[in-house]
């Protein structure tokens, strides 16, 4: 085997006095895919952080070809062609693609920028990432899916030698998905050494040489091509078997609570979308990114409202203009952004649990502060919110915490139909797991549950029945007994039936 | 509460410098006078810190308290209005106002700032217009009316409490209830914090927003009456000049965040205080007047650094306290 291109010796990185690495080791060769998995929390990305030169260890070594070296910034990991693909989003978004793929290494003549030179190799990188947009485009223009390919693009700008992402898939389309893995490959049978951090062990499972298990800022078992399993990865992962991932189970439906007929969305306004929901069903709402998944959730929520078409609730003819209207037709969002639209960042647990509820307790205007205390005492506990107290701001609290305190905030509403979006997106498996147990115990009380995923293994494990959505109209119903990954992608991709037939 | 902590400090501490630099700070004449200008500045500074609150800014109050100010000494001795329709003229206009701020803001989405920017230079210009640059006053008349602003209520021997102090105590009080014991000042507040989520989580964002720019403007229309009645006449050319710098620079002192989402009652209080506390000692110890802004402008941005430093050092020791607990659990 070839010498390793980067290795990390028994590094270890304390934040404010605690340990976030306990001496982990690792090494990238050559042409190869490492798959870096683990927890949330389990270390990861801190150990990228300091690999890219983001972060400086505490102890422990860099060796980059052989040699020992530091690597004070991310300049210097640059030299050393080392390029870190940040699961958040860097892009200024008011310059256009090529600018922001050339930022801060503009070629230049004389001082002056060569656009003609950022247009020509924008071009070509953006090509090999399967981008079709202008180097002209605002980056603020594109979705967020394109913004990623962008971030790609400018990473392989530089020609890495160890490119480092960090799940870049995970707010990609699976076709968007699809082109990057076959990027990936490409690269790597350059010789370019890969370590890919993701959240789907699926894609993992497909693409990995090796896998590397992190768990609480230490080594937890590493895993060669032939033994890396689903399975395998969980269980080193958690450090005990799951018995099993998704906890479904058939349900007894009843009366239609939503029906939706003739629905325009302002962003597909060309588009009529008609379908209804059971009291006691998940429905899953599948499609590529761009397919008008959350534009359809929004405007049933009244967000944006629909530009036409009827919605009735329980057989009620209801009108949907605003939140508070969907509110108050029994109908609960929680959003995809869960920072941006779920949350209010800086307020406490009790705040963002009672906000969505508080108008419906209220006397004459005034709070009552014994029913906000109550929701709190019922909340915490049912749905395991794991904080320091009620008071604790939470953006203090982990990702999977902060998604039931959203969950919390419209189960405080009791609703009929339930609309989640992405529900699990940058959630440990331990919480996964927890908000599909709520979702099945939603539709157990009666409820309508609606959820959009990007995750097709979601998609199939949790839902009764599957919508897909294709270009802002409905391609198809599937049954559970008709689920299948391929059947999912063939109505997701209607037009390109040939990229998903030729798969992963 | 912990925040407004260090604002009264320095507020304390302003006060014994003065008091020891000068003999006459203490006397009840000058206690008395800083009390009432506290008070005139303490309710244009409730007002816009509702607006600062959602994360906007408003502008244009101290031209209200100008337009507001030459409009009824107009209205009743120019026009002979009687008293009740005046009142209420002037009323319905500072009123509109905010209304018509909220709705350009909202429905059109103009920045806050643009369209307050352009109040500020509006009303004023109104006002000059109708008065034709001339002062108007109550002159001998209006006495009793004129009591509102300029009487005493006598408290300890020697000593009265400024009758404006009492519009003060109503409006905080009332004030206080609203941002934090009804729903819509918790609206306000996370509107301010976020308003995406906001939306989101069913709250009327837009009807906040418009009355956020209403209680400004109203609280500056019912200053503007008390400053005038407090002075007697007002000259439309600097009447009300740079009053909404000063409000602005009382709720920032007193906690509210440009950024939106928080401030206190209490905080604003103390540092409208604190404004007219300083300018009261720039009075009494200096001889110059005129370095006023500069002195003011600088113990206000000791305070913001101050403030923004206390709170990184804070948010670091929780960020290490979560930490432990969550690698601990």
């Amino acid at each position: 085997m070839a010498s390793p291109l980067l290795e990390a010796r028994q590094i270890s990185k304390s934040f404010a006095g605690v340990r976030a690495l306990k001496g982990v080791s690792l090494s990238v060769y050559p042409g190869e895919v490492l798959a870096v998995v683990g927890e949330n929390g389990a270390g990861k990305s801190t150990l990228m952080k300091i690999l890219a030169g983001v972060q400086r260890p505490d102890s422990g070594e860099l060796v980059v070809d052989g040699a020992v070296r530091t690597i004070g910034s991310v300049q210097e990991a640059l030299r050393f062609g080392i390029a870190l693909i940040h699961q958040e989003l860097n892009l200024a978004e008011t310059l256009d693609v090529g600018a922001n793929i050339f930022l801060g290494r503009e070629p230049h003549r004389c001082g002056w920028v060569d656009a003609v030179r950022i247009e020509t190799e924008a071009r070509i990188v953006l090509e090999r990432v399967g981008l079709s947009v202008e180097p002209g485009a605002l980056v603020g223009d594109l979705t967020i899916g394109q913004q990623q390919l962008v971030e790609i693009a400018k990473a392989l700008s530089v020609n890495a030698r160890v490119l480092i992402m960090d799940e870049p898939t995970s707010s990609l389309s699976d076709h968007e998905a699809k082109v990057l893995l076959r990027l990936i490959r490409e690269l790597r049978s350059k010789g370019t050494g890969i370590v890919y951090i993701s959240h789907r062990l699926g894609e993992v499972q497909g693409l990995a040489d090796r896998v590397e298990v992190l768990r609480d800022g230490d080594n937890a078992g590493r895993l060669l091509r032939e033994e890396i399993s689903h399975g395998a990865m969980v269980q080193l992962m958690v450090g005990r078997a799951l018995a099993q991932f998704y906890p479904h189970e058939p349900h007894e439906t009843g009366e239609v609570v939503l029906d939706v007929v003739g629905l325009r969305t302002r962003a597909n306004p060309g588009k009529v979308v008609d379908f209804q929901l059971r009291a006691g069903e998940i429905v899953g709402l599948a499609g590529l990114v761009g397919a008008g998944r959350s534009e359809l959730l929004d405007a049933l929520f009244g967000v944006v409202p629909a530009l036409q078409g009827t919605v009735r609730v329980s057989g009620e003819l209801v009108e949907l203009r605003s939140p508070r209207m969907a509110m108050d037709a029994g109908i609960a969002l929680v959003p995809e952004d869960r920072k941006h639209q779920g949350l209010f960042l800086e307020m406490g647990v009790r705040e963002n649990l009672s906000i969505a509820s508080l108008h419906r307790e209220q006397t004459g205007g005034f709070l009552n502060r014994a029913k906000e205390r109550a929701l709190c005492e019922e909340m915490m506990p049912a749905l395991r919110i794991k904080a320091a107290g009620v008071e604790q701001p939470v953006q203090f609290l982990s990702g999977g915490n902060q998604q039931k305190v959203v969950i919390g905030k419209w189960l405080a509403t009791r609703p009929g139909v339930f609309l989640l979006d992405e529900p699990t997106r940058g959630v440990d498996i331990g919480a996964k797991q927890e908000i599909y147990r709520l979702m099945e115990e939603l539709a157990a009380n009666g409820a309508a549950v609606l959820f959009v995923s990007s995750d097709l293994e979601e998609i199939l494990g949790m839902s009764d029945r599957v919508l897909v959505l294709h270009e802002g109209r409905l391609s198809g119903e599937l049954l559970r007994k008709d689920l299948s990954e391929e059947a999912v992608m063939r109505l997701a991709t209607a037009a390109h039936t040939e990229v998903a037939a030729s798969s992963i | 509460m912990k925040k407004n902590l260090g604002i009264f400090g320095l507020l304390v501490v302003v006060c014994v410098v003065t008091a020891l630099l000068s003999d006459s700070f203490l006397s009840a004449y000058n206690v008395e006078n800083v009390l009432r200008r506290s008070a005139l500045f303490g309710i244009l500074s409730i007002g816009v810190g509702f607006v600062i609150i959602t994360g906007g800014i408003d502008l244009s109050l101290g031209s209200v308290v100008c337009l507001v100010g030459c409009a009824l000494p107009w209205l009743l001795t120019v026009q002979h209005w009687p008293l009740p329709l005046a009142l209420l003229a002037v009323a319905a206009v500072s009123l509109g106002i905010g209304l018509f701020h909220g709705l350009l803001i909202t429905k059109l989405r103009i920045q806050p700032f643009i369209v307050t920017l352009c109040g500020l230079l509006l009303y004023r210009g109104v006002a000059r217009g109708f008065t034709a640059d001339q002062t108007v006053g109550f002159g001998t008349e209006f006495k009793t009316l004129r009591l509102l602003s300029t009487g005493k209520v006598p408290f300890l021997p020697g000593f009265d409490l400024p009758a404006p102090l009492f519009f003060l105590a109503l409006v905080a009080i009332l004030a206080a209830l609203f941002l934090n014991r009804t729903i819509f000042g918790r609206y306000l507040l996370a509107l301010g914090r976020n308003p995406q989520a906001a939306t989101y989580s069913g709250i009327p964002t837009q009807r906040m927003t418009v009355l956020a720019y209403v209680i400004s403007s109203g609280l500056a229309g019912l200053g503007g009456v008390l400053f005038v009645l407090d002075v007697n006449s007002a000259q439309p050319v600097d009447f009300g000049n740079f009053y909404e710098l000063y409000a602005i620079a009382a709720a920032v002192l007193g906690g509210c965040s440009l950024r939106g989402g928080e401030g206190s009652i209490v905080g604003i209080l103390i540092g409208a205080t604190l404004m007219q506390v300083l300018r009261n000692t720039i009075t009494l110890v200096t001889t110059r007047n005129n370095v006023e802004f500069a002195i003011i402008g600088a113990v206000i941005l000791v305070g913001v650094v101050a403030d923004e430093l206390a709170r990184r050092v804070a948010a670091r020791r929780r960020a290490a306290r979560v930490l432990l607990s969550s690698s601990a659990g």
